[in-house]
């Protein structure tokens, strides 16, 4: 039996692009499938999430001028540890009972696996980002109701996914994959939250755009240069 | 439909397979048999492309496991050491997440087949982590039909199930060779080699070192010489 290689047409391009977006839509689908039913992540992340914001009220006694300028910092390290909780069941729950093998043989190209775990923890950062916010603003007496915070929100927490997920699959071959990986996200994850930190501050000190656009630039370079790279290595980083 | 040619796995610096020929037409069902650590796990693994070979060339159902790689994986159905299935979600949600990612249309009557077949309806909405290892099995070989694979790669699936379900198995596997499946089924198990399968490939230390075809596995000495071919093998020779 001979297999049919003539070249692709575009409509035969534009239904294998139409296959590969539905089969990162049924990854993120089942990801929520699976919280919903164990409702396991979600909790952890927001309890530790809402404790962590508590913990730093009571520990920085800050003025009203501190307060603004220091709170996005106490904000994003609350994402990202908490994040962190969210990237390591994410890729545990693959390992369990080998379902990534069944992810592995689907006839799709590979990145869409790691395109729908990405969204999926995105969305899972974003939820407890949502849910904490108003603690966050009611605690630190600030108003959080800034389009362009939403905007830096939703950007940081795309590219936190994005090098969390590729982690995460790195770690997840690891027997001590705990505490591998918050030892290689860190360091890599410094660049995003840099930026996010600083144009969240400027957006809540209400500073013009020209001090904004420079870490606005670095959220979006980080947030397409992370995802580029996990779609050329993670099918390398999943096989055996 | 399962073409080997001069296959190899080294993990390191470890020779896990090495010049494997091997070939499994249409309705043909092959035992490969062998003692523990020969390499039958990882072969299986290599064929259905969840590790990619060291040396040589794959094709499965006509389709290059390099080149075309989405339609050879389409065309597979895998079972492995492993459930590869969604503890938290129940067997018809991970069923349909399945159906889903290899595009089957209008599932649901596939689905409930399988679970009837599986004798698994009545337990169809439960979570797979309140399974039994023999239920959780059933529900793999279900995952693993799903989307009417040409090809079968079987890693010991009778291990865990009761005499009913392995009575059921055994039927299914004919019926399927009689569809004009082509099936690879790695077992320990003489006997049922002897009852299934058309054709016996012993691999011993990554090597097929032995091939016994109907006539000789019909025999009463097929046991006798399966270990007189290990033991031929063990000192470096090769029969069959």
């Amino acid at each position: 039996m001979t297999a049919p290689c003539a070249p692709r047409s575009g409509e035969g391009q534009l239904a294998e692009f139409g296959a590969y977006l539905s089969a990162i839509a049924s990854l993120v689908r089942k990801d929520l499938a699976v919280e919903w039913r164990s409702r396991q992540l979600l909790a952890s992340m927001l309890v530790f999430a809402l404790l962590m914001i508590l913990i730093f009220n009571f520990a920085l006694e800050l003025d009203a001028r501190a307060r603004a300028e220091v709170s996005s910092g106490v904000l994003w390290a609350t994402f990202a540890f908490a994040g962190t909780l969210g990237l390591n069941r994410s890729m545990s729950i693959e390992k369990d009972g080998g379902a990534l093998d069944g992810l592995l043989l689907a006839p799709f190209d590979r990145s869409a696996i790691y395109f729908g775990k990405t969204l999926a923890n995105m969305l899972f950062v974003l939820v407890v980002a949502l849910a904490t916010l108003p603690v966050y603003g009611v605690l630190y007496n600030i108003d959080l109701w800034h389009g362009g915070l939403l905007l830096v929100i939703v950007l940081g927490a795309w590219g936190y996914s994005a090098v969390g997920t590729l982690l995460a699959a790195m770690a997840m071959q690891a027997r001590s994959r705990d505490l591998l990986l918050p030892v290689l996200l860190f360091p890599l994850l410094l660049p995003v939250l840099v930026a996010a930190v600083r144009a969240s501050s400027f957006f809540l000190q209400g500073l013009e755009m020209e001090y904004i656009w420079p870490s606005l630039n670095l959220l979006i370079a980080y947030a397409v240069i992370m995802p580029a790279l996990g779609f050329m290595f993670f099918d390398f980083i999943v096989e055996d | 439909m399962i073409k080997a040619a001069k296959v190899g796995k080294r993990f390191g610096e470890r020779i896990v397979l090495q010049v494997i020929d091997l070939q499994v037409k249409r309705g043909e069902l092959v035992a490969l048999l062998g003692p523990n650590g020969a390499g039958k796990s990882t072969l299986l693994r290599v064929l259905a492309s969840l590790a990619r070979p060291s040396a040589g060339e794959i094709q499965v159902a006509g389709y290059n496991l390099l080149g075309q790689v989405a339609a050879a994986r389409a065309a597979i159905g895998y079972l492995g050491h492993q459930p590869i299935l969604y503890g938290d979600l129940s067997a018809e949600q991970n069923l349909w997440f399945y159906a889903r990612i290899y595009r089957i249309p209008r599932p649901g009557a596939r689905i409930r087949e399988l679970l009837s077949t599986f004798d698994l309806e009545l337990r169809r909405r439960e979570p797979v982590r309140t399974f039994s290892r023999g239920m959780q099995q059933r529900l793999s070989l279900a995952r693993a039909l799903l989307h009417r694979p040409k090809a079968l790669l079987l890693d010991e699936p009778h291990s865990g199930l009761d005499r009913e379900a392995v009575a059921v198995l055994d039927d299914l596997l004919k019926k399927q060779t009689r569809k004009g499946t082509a099936i690879l089924l790695a077992t320990h198990d003489l006997a049922r080699a002897q009852r299934l399968a058309h054709r016996v490939e012993v691999l011993a230390d990554g090597r097929l070192v032995a091939s016994f075809n109907r006539r000789q596995l019909a025999s009463r000495q097929f046991a006798a010489t399966y270990d007189r071919a290990l033991r031929a093998a063990q000192r470096g020779g090769s029969v069959g």
